[in-house]
């Protein structure tokens, strides 16, 4: 009997239309299907119910466009999960009226996670997302006046046209409306996506401005006094958040490398060392499950230095120490001694013979190097 | 056979001229191979010379033409065999030499004359392809006698392809090259031209008997080397091998030794007798030494056993090919290879790729440095990296470069000459359109990119021959290659202190476009000794981050990562600093194109 999984991931991929650079499993419209869709994701969740502990730590609801799930379905969704200390749903601004912020509260959302990405109608139009600087702040104000104390704002930077003033400009626009935890995203260019098509370009040719960028976030927002805990997440620290940890428990678990369990199309869930995807095919996923039996799923069994690797790969994103008991066998030592001479991490050895290493500044900026380095 | 009634006699030619078509013609007019049997350019067997237009192993042709034995002695068509010419020649007692009616008297055409020359040879000048439309069988006879200072009256105008007046060839052979004149009755001597190893009758060595007779199962004697077997076998070429029990003086034929080593057996070196041994050996052995030196690496190191077997074989049937095993920390396991010259270092190379199907990295070749170390000890060098620190004196070899080219080039020419150090000797019209230029020029400015240069500033009408003169004292220095203050072995350059600024530049530009940001700044400097004459920096990264990571995305991420670690693993490493094996290769072609 394995450790009752305690995070649960639930994917509701509706969306109003594709935004360009989203490689993301949604699909757009189908408000018919979106009561079809919660039944089917709650019977999924009644097959998963022996794996999850009865009270679980997170929820997080991410899409696709969770807000856009027609509110009467999202709250039969809302109904339908265990208890949790924290639950998240992410939200696009122009999907949030004061009626849905209501609605998300009274169902026991602790966390909101609102996609702003820009406060520029020019970068926002490139980005094909249709809520305007305006929306953003307007979803937000309804959000507190709903009552959460936990507003999460995703930025993106690097958006092809911006240039290093626009992105000052999202900083102290996306400070002004002082939240309590920010989540800062290079703009990636995947592969195969229609955005990579028109500005794939443009992105390689800014590729050097671009280092500037991080740092420029990083910088800015630790001055106003946020914790970069994650690569590319902030949150309010200190005074200011009321003694309140307000990092995102949810990913926090992932970076920690515990179990989860997800639900939807195309959702991942890692159980003792085996990973699982569910089909991203929506009438595939539906189907099975009304019958009765589990989506068609895509497995891959995690050999244990891989599962050890990840947890090196994951563990070096965050700002706390990394055991090193944890990843033997996997870390090259010699490497471990060149990267702290670089002035890139700092290797300490406990009295009790524990060691843990902390990257530095520096060696944040380059962690996929730096882990690519210390992997044996 | 009576020594009147023997003739022995070589082409020279320039590549293309016509001298495998002609000896196809004698071969055919002499009966020697019927129209049917014959094959086109019989003489060049190896598929490789066939494409290349040129001959490396000679071979000797016994015909017989009105009552007489005539022996077609083949010479090795390129400068980097001259020793091997000249043995050749020395069998002969005469020489046909062969100029294209269209194209003229070409620098080998000249060096091959003055070779002959030397020799004491009779010259018996033919103006070849004058059947072609653009033939200027006058001029060309003109220009022919000009050089070797003749009657153009006594030119002999033939066409090879068609065979007209080739007859007038071989009777001109007859009466006007001279007989041997050895001395029948003496202790056996017999000059080794050339020799060719067979994987099941070993070395067989390729000779011209002076004095005596040499008989099979007799045991015989290498003067200089002191080698000594058993001959197995005795005969001549006509074309196919022939037993003849016996070879006497003024008879060319072959000599089977048994012998598993090519290198127990030199050319240049006299066979006797072991009963009855000559006291005076003919003159002008010479142990022929590699001047040209480049490191070969396999591009797999897995594949460095298959590289040392294939230099193992060629070495069988290629005594001037020397090699010993190299390491570099740069390109991993390889060997070390000493050639006559480039085109000697372009054969062994194609060699080894197209028989042996190897994958080869090819450094830029260098010159064989003669050294005066600060404490006196005197090293030949044949690898920069191997250059000693503490020097007093660099003596490196130089050559004589004849270069005939349209007298429009003449400044071109100059202009490259000079720029590779030359030392202008002396320039002679050989008609009123051509000239030939002599320079004086240090080998290692003629072995990278010289000869694409010459064609190219010439529009390909330029011809160069080359002798190696001997060894002079140069104002020469090593550049070092440094990366993150790491020397690179594989990129060390000896060169002239004047172009090492230049070249250091260059090498150090070349680098930072090539080598990938690290986590680190990387200066890479190129150096004299302590003394840095360039550098950049490879600037640090500043992010090598995944932007985002949640649950579903670990799979892709490590996967991203996986890749980014093959990606290293793939690199060479100088010191912590990875390098691609791409960077290096690009150097090297910068190397090789100055």
């Amino acid at each position: 009997m394995t450790a009752a999984v305690r995070h649960l991931y639930i994917h509701l991929p509706f969306c109003s239309s594709r935004c360009g650079y989203c490689d993301f499993v949604t699909v757009v419209g189908r408000r018919g299907e979106h009561d079809r869709y919660v039944d089917a994701l709650l019977a999924e969740l009644e097959l998963e119910r022996d794996s999850l502990a009865p009270r679980l730590e997170t929820i997080f609801l991410g899409g696709g466009t969770p807000t856009f799930t027609k509110p009467a379905a999202l709250r039969r969704a809302l109904r339908g999960l265990p208890l949790a200390d924290e639950v998240t749903v992410e939200a696009n601004p122009e999907t949030v009226t004061p009626e849905l912020a209501r609605l998300l509260m009274e169902e026991g959302v602790t966390r909101m996670s609102l996609g702003a990405q820009s406060f520029q109608p020019r970068l926002l139009s490139v980005l094909e997302r249709h809520a305007g600087p305006n929306d953003v702040r307007r979803a937000f104000y309804h959000l507190r006046d709903a009552g959460f104390d936990n507003i999460s704002l995703d930025l993106i930077y690097g958006i092809p046209g911006q240039r290093p003033s626009d992105l000052e400009t999202d900083i102290d626009e996306a400070l002004a409306l002082g939240p309590e935890h920010l989540s800062c995203y290079e703009l990636e260019a995947k592969p195969g996506t229609r955005f990579t098509h028109a500005h794939g370009e443009e992105l390689d040719r800014q590729a050097e401005a671009l280092e500037d960028y991080f740092e420029r976030v990083v910088d800015r927002l630790t001055a106003a006094g946020y914790r970069w805990y994650e690569t590319a997440n902030f949150c309010r620290t200190g005074e200011a958040a009321g003694a309140r940890d307000l990092r995102s428990r949810h990913n926090v678990a992932y970076w920690l490398g515990r179990d989860y369990v997800g639900l939807g199309i195309g959702a991942v869930s890692t159980v003792a060392g085996r990973r699982r995807r569910n089909t991203p095919r929506l009438a595939a996923y539906l189907e099975t499950l009304e019958a009765g039996t589990m989506p068609p799923r895509e497995i891959e069994d995690l050999a244990a230095d891989t599962r050890l690797r990840e947890k090196v790969m994951l563990g070096l994103r965050l700002d706390e120490p990394f055991q090193l008991e944890e990843a033997d066998g996997v870390v090259d030592r010699t490497a471990l001694g060149r990267l702290e001479d670089l002035g890139l991490l700092i290797w300490r050895a406990g009295e009790d013979g524990e060691e843990d290493l902390v990257l530095t500044h520096r060696g944040r900026l380059l962690g996929g190097g730096v882990t690519a380095e210390l992997l044996v | 056979m009576q020594q009147d009634r023997i003739r022995n006699f070589s082409i020279i030619a320039h590549i293309d001229h016509g001298k495998s078509t002609l000896a196809d013609r004698i071969l055919e007019l002499t009966e020697t191979v019927s129209g049917r049997e014959m094959r086109e350019q019989l003489l060049d067997s190896m598929e490789l010379e066939r494409e290349r237009g040129i001959t490396i192993k000679a071979q000797a042709v016994r015909v017989l033409w009105k009552g007489h034995q005539l022996n077609l002695i083949d010479t090795p068509g390129h400068v980097d065999f001259t020793y091997e010419v000249s043995r050749s020649l020395q069998a002969c007692e005469g020489a046909v030499l062969v100029v294209d009616a269209a194209q003229g008297v070409e620098a080998q055409t000249v060096a091959n004359a003055y070779l002959a020359i030397e020799n004491d040879l009779e010259l018996l000048p033919v103006v070849n392809k004058i059947d072609l439309p653009q033939a200027d069988p006058e001029g060309t006879a003109r220009e022919l006698a000009d050089l070797i200072g003749g009657d153009p009256a006594d030119v002999v105008r033939i066409s090879a392809k068609t065979g007209q007046s080739v007859a007038e060839v071989l009777d001109a052979v007859v009466e006007r090259i001279p007989p041997p004149a050895g001395d029948h009755e003496a202790p056996p001597r017999a000059l080794i031209f050339d020799s060719s190893y067979d994987q099941y009758r070993g070395v067989v060595a390729f000779v011209r008997v002076v004095d005596g007779v040499f008989r099979t199962r007799e045991r015989l004697q290498a003067m200089a080397q002191g080698t000594r077997f058993e001959a197995e076998e005795l005969g001549f070429f006509s074309p196919t091998m022939r037993a003849s029990g016996t070879l006497e003086a003024g008879e060319v034929g072959y000599v089977i030794t048994g012998l598993k080593d090519v290198s127990r057996l030199r050319v240049g070196d006299t066979l006797t007798s072991v009963e009855r041994p000559a006291i005076q050996a003919l003159p002008g052995y010479k142990d022929v030494k590699p001047m040209v030196f480049a490191g070969l690496f396999p591009t797999d190191s897995d594949d460095y056993p298959d590289l040392r077997d294939a230099l193992e074989r060629l070495k069988l049937n290629d005594a001037a090919l020397v090699y010993e095993p190299e390491t570099s920390q740069a390109l991993g396991f390889g060997f070390r290879c000493g050639f006559l010259g480039l085109l000697h270092m372009e054969i062994v190379r194609e060699r080894l790729e197209r028989e042996f199907d190897l994958d080869l990295l090819v450094t830029a070749p260098n010159v064989a440095y003669r050294v005066l170390t600060k404490d006196g000890q005197e090293v030949e060098v044949h690898n920069p990296a191997e250059m000693p620190a503490e020097i007093e004196r660099v003596e490196e070899p130089y050559i004589r470069a004849s270069i005939i080219v349209p007298k429009e080039y003449v400044g071109p020419v100059m202009e490259l000459c000079t720029e590779r150090r030359g030392r202008f000797d002396h320039m002679e019209y050989l008609s009123e359109e051509r000239a030939v230029l002599i320079y004086e020029l240090p080998l290692s400015e003629v072995v990278v990119d010289f000869y694409d240069q010459l064609k190219s500033r010439t529009r390909g009408y330029a011809s160069f021959d080359y002798d190696v003169i001997g060894f002079r004292e140069g104002d020469l220095v090593r550049l070092d290659v440094l990366i993150a203050g790491e020397s690179v072995d594989a990129l060390s350059l000896i060169l002239h202190r004047d172009s090492a600024y230049g070249r250091g530049r260059a090498l150090v530009d070349k680098l930072r476009e090539e080598i990938p940001r690290q986590l680190f700044d990387v200066p890479v400097q190129a150096a004299i000794g302590s003394r840095v004459v360039a550098r950049e920096t490879i600037k640090a990264k500043r992010k090598d981050v995944l932007a985002k990571c949640y649950g579903g995305d670990i799979t892709r991420k490590r996967k991203l990562l996986e890749r980014q670690k093959a990606g290293k693993r793939r690199m060479k490493q100088v010191g912590a600093v990875e390098v691609p094996q791409e960077a290096f290769l690009a150097v090297l072609n910068l190397e090789g194109s100055k």
